[in-house]
């Protein structure tokens, strides 16, 4: 658990890509206690910074400090490698370390059954929490928000105004609704 | 048919030999599945009974060459600069060719070839249990520290691959173990057993423990059953083995119905998951 308000990321003028950039000259700082929205049009590269933060590889540019012993939870936008295994959700909260206390009761209910045979919204939650609840320290959230109905949006949006105090969290969204500029800090990323 | 050669002393050994592998393969199995590398397990077997007969032309103790030689094909697995299907089936293709080649030209390879090929349970001896029970439990050490985080890069890529240490580990322990394997129970049998219970179980089972479980059932059961037959019947493990892994796999129960029931009673409240 790092102290509220400690800064445990950050980057200047960082440009990340593949073979060649796809975005440059972001400055970034992730405190413990605080959301940091990416907006930005589809190809804009939000994706791949959040990669970046955890690949050097994919660092072209810019310098990029992390507090020592940080560790990073990565939720990917797509869900992969879930079909066809016998994996139940208590099982990947287990692989992560992440705790099922906290839990929406109509996902708590579910946690026996693999995770292939959850409803698109209900295994969407399950990835989110098992790296939300889990011991990182920055949480990199890859719109979270696919899949969700009313119910499970509601949730993510209670839970991204009072995130817990010692994780700093980035997120990347298209979702308005779950942006609110007076608790996080907004970046938006030009096409 | 004679029963009592079943409880016949002679035929404690390799019997407890055969137990030991139809425990660990069937595990070996499910985490090579997972790592999408199941055909890797015969393309390792193929090259191991190459490098197996290669080391018998050479006057190497069999089970010790057999278990070089998979360790020689997991480190070319290893190497593999794109690790996929088709670089497997071309490592097969050669280790057959390679094995075929050395049996065709050499009498003591064409000896040893019988054990690889057919498998001769029946013959193996204390060196055989020894090196099955050393694959076994390093097997077990390895997946213990392993099992985590070959899960989680399935389920959560970004979160990145089990460390270098740990694939090579792993990959080496698979090696040894068809190594060991094929010159007990045949190469096919020991694909058999590494790739039919895991195949039946990943899509049914409701959990990755329940999945350990139900394959290592499978292959107790067809093991019993297949060393049952070929003892009575005086036939090679091989064959018998395969046909029971495949028999007993058929059998087993429709566990993914009882799974879905469990599901849809779940989700009789309100969403709920696809039950197609």
């Amino acid at each position: 658990m790092r102290p509220p308000g400690s800064v445990l990321l950050r980057a200047q003028g960082l440009g990340v890509g593949y073979e060649r950039p796809l975005l440059q000259g972001l400055d970034l700082q992730l405190v413990a206690g605080r959301v940091t929205t990416l907006l930005g049009p589809n190809g804009a590269g939000k994706s791949t910074v959040l990669r970046a933060l955890g690949e050097p590889r994919l660092r072209l540019a810019g310098q990029l400090w992390q507090a020592p012993g940080l560790r990073l939870g990565h939720l990917a936008q797509a869900a992969e490698g879930q079909a066809e295994l016998p994996l139940c959700g208590r099982e990947l909260l287990a692989l992560t370390g992440a705790s099922a206390d906290g839990l929406p009761p109509w996902l708590a209910d579910c946690l026996d059954a693999r995770l292939d045979r959850l409803s698109g919204g209900q295994l969407q939650y399950l990835r989110f929490w098992s790296i939300a609840a889990a011991p990182f320290d920055v949480l990199c959230l890859d719109e979270p928000g696919n899949n969700l109905d009313a119910r499970g949006l509601a949730a993510l949006r209670a839970w991204l105004h009072t995130p817990p105090v010692g994780q700093a969290v980035v997120l990347v969204t298209h979702d308005d609704s779950l942006v609110d500029a007076a608790r996080q800090t907004v970046i938006r990323i030009p096409s | 048919m004679n029963l009592d050669l079943i409880f016949d002393p002679l035929f404690r050994l390799p019997f407890l030999t055969g137990l030991l592998l139809a425990v660990w393969l069937p595990v070996l199995g499910l985490y090579l599945r997972l790592r999408g590398e199941w055909l890797a397990v015969l393309g390792m077997a193929q090259l191991a009974s190459a490098g197996a007969l290669g080391g018998a032309v050479l006057g190497l103790p069999v089970v010790a060459g057999g278990a070089v030689a998979g360790l020689l094909a997991a480190l070319a697995k290893w190497g593999l600069k794109r690790p996929s299907d088709s670089a497997y089936a071309a490592m097969l293709l050669l280790g057959w060719a390679a094995a075929v080649a050395v049996m065709s030209n050499h009498p003591l390879a064409e000896q040893a070839a019988g054990a690889v090929f057919d498998g001769q349970l029946y013959f193996t001896g204390g060196g055989h249990l020894a090196a099955s029970a050393a694959v076994l439990g390093i097997g077990v050490l390895v997946l213990v520290r392993a099992h985590r985080a070959m899960l989680r890069a399935r389920v959560h890529p970004a979160l990145g691959p089990p460390d270098a240490a740990t694939r090579l580990a792993f990959d080496l322990v698979a090696g040894a173990s068809v190594g060991v394997a094929i010159l007990s129970l045949g190469v096919m049998a020991s694909f058999a057993l590494a790739f039919v219970p895991a195949w039946r179980v990943f899509g049914t089972a409701p959990s990755w423990r329940s999945a350990l479980w139900r394959a290592i059932v499978i292959g107790l059961v067809a093991y019993v059953l297949g060393f049952v037959v070929a003892l009575l019947f005086d036939q090679p493990f091989g064959p018998a083995g395969v046909a029971a892994v495949l028999l007993v796999a058929r059998l087993a129960p429709p566990w993914r119905q009882r799974a879905d029931r469990r599901a849809g009673a779940l989700s009789a409240g309100g969403e709920i998951g696809k039950l197609d």
